[in-house]
């Protein structure tokens, strides 16, 4: 048994794999930044921090004439959003209901896929993470409201991450509404407006909750990397007669190596 | 001579995959010696009789390691999925589902499925995201 107790959840085989299930659903569509940067991991939940790569030279020494310096190391966050499940609902489900309620479930689930998302692209200082929107070396552009610019806002990304030296396939995270604004609209002779940006990019467009406008940036390698401890799990808190109480936790850091490899839309 | 590396009539195959099943054979072989080495380890008392069997299995540690390679190079699915395991900490189970679910990029790993039953994870990995 690990860290996430789920043993000693009164939930049935059935009962985890429905939860499960539903959470994975839930999450996956809406996990936006893992698509479109490097991903690292999972590394387990032991993972404490991200190899910077860096020391910082220390001012006193245990010994005089010996130099002294100490590594430096991005730490990893974690992320919770707590559930609860009716006990009755489960019980239910072991009798072969399909109709359980899991809105509870489906919220935390959307809760912390928009939390990673938006820490890696608007940032989260107390955690260290600069997201590639704030940390880039590009001033924000407008994408505006009307689709007719979409195209020409995102080819001048393109061009300016282009102009810098860095190279494609770019992808592009769209925010909730610009991203339905684009999967609605066709232009001039039909074509969608969806196909016509992804020609531009080179890469995917990702739908992201959580995230203002939309960031343009490079899916090269190497320019942003998610590192992953524990990737999002389902762990055991506790329970009475009405309900079980649950989370959905995961562990990671981001770290932007390039910001000059992404731009940030606005709305 | 055997033919036992043979699952189907040997003239009945192309030539890649009679190389690469006699490449398998091989990585089967320097498995096996590497664990008959080791055992051999175990018990030999004799120092300079230890010494020769290590530089032995470390002989052996390198020709599974082409092999390994080889195949690897030859069958690029295998290659993904190994990139994800092979070489890093945290939990093997873990890493294998995440990286079959990555490197299959869909199919059976896209559906929705019971956690890993070692580490609870849901194996979303990188693949995660709407994308169009």
């Amino acid at each position: 048994m690990n860290h996430l107790l789920r043993p000693l959840a009164p939930i049935s085989d059935s009962g985890w794999e429905l939860l499960d299930s539903e959470a994975k659903q839930r999450l996956t569509p809406a996990l936006a930044a893992r698509r479109l940067v490097d991903f690292s991991g999972p590394h387990g939940w032991e993972h404490s921090a991200t190899n910077l790569g860096r020391a910082e030279a220390l001012v006193t020494s245990p010994q005089g004439d010996v130099g002294a310096s100490r590594r430096q190391v991005l730490p990893l966050v974690e992320l919770r959003a707590d559930f609860t499940v009716a006990a009755q609902d489960l019980r239910d489900r072991d009798r072969g209901a399909t109709d359980v309620d899991l809105g509870s479930l489906d919220e935390a689930a959307h809760r912390i896929a928009v939390a990673e998302n938006v820490a890696v692209f608007h940032g989260w200082e107390e955690a260290q993470i600069a997201g590639i929107a704030g940390a880039s070396a590009h001033e924000p552009r407008p994408l505006g409201d009307d689709t007719d610019g979409y195209p020409r806002a995102v080819a001048g990304a393109v061009e300016l991450l282009l102009g810098g030296g860095v190279g494609g396939p770019y992808g592009m995270a769209l925010g909730r509404e610009p991203y339905r604004r684009v999967v609605e609209t066709a232009e001039h002779g039909g074509h969608l407006l969806l196909d016509h940006l992804r020609k531009i990019l080179g890469g995917p467009i990702v739908w992201t909750p959580g995230l203002d406008g939309a960031v343009v940036l490079s899916m090269r390698g190497g320019d942003f990397v998610y590192d992953c401890g524990q990737d999002m799990s389902i762990g055991y808190a506790r329970h009475d007669t009405e309900a079980v109480y649950l989370y959905i936790e995961a562990s990671f850091s981001f770290l932007v190596a390039s910001p000059d490899a992404g731009v940030a839309l606005t709305v | 001579m055997g033919f036992d590396q043979y699952h189907e009539p040997p003239h009945e195959l192309p030539d890649e995959t009679r190389t690469f099943a006699r490449m398998c054979a091989s990585l089967t072989e320097e498995a096996e010696a590497i664990g008959w080495y080791e055992q051999r380890l175990a018990v030999e008392g004799d120092g300079d009789a230890a010494a020769i069997m290590r530089d032995a299995q470390g002989e052996e540690f390198k020709h599974f390691s082409m092999d390994l390679e080889f195949l690897l190079r030859r069958k690029p699915l295998w290659r993904e999925i190994a990139r994800g395991i092979l070489f890093q900490t945290g939990d093997i189970v873990e890493h294998g589902e995440a990286s079959e679910a990555r490197a299959t990029g869909g199919g059976e790993q896209d559906e929705a499925g019971p956690a890993d039953e070692r580490s609870g994870s849901l194996g979303i990995g990188g693949d995660a995201g709407s994308v169009r």
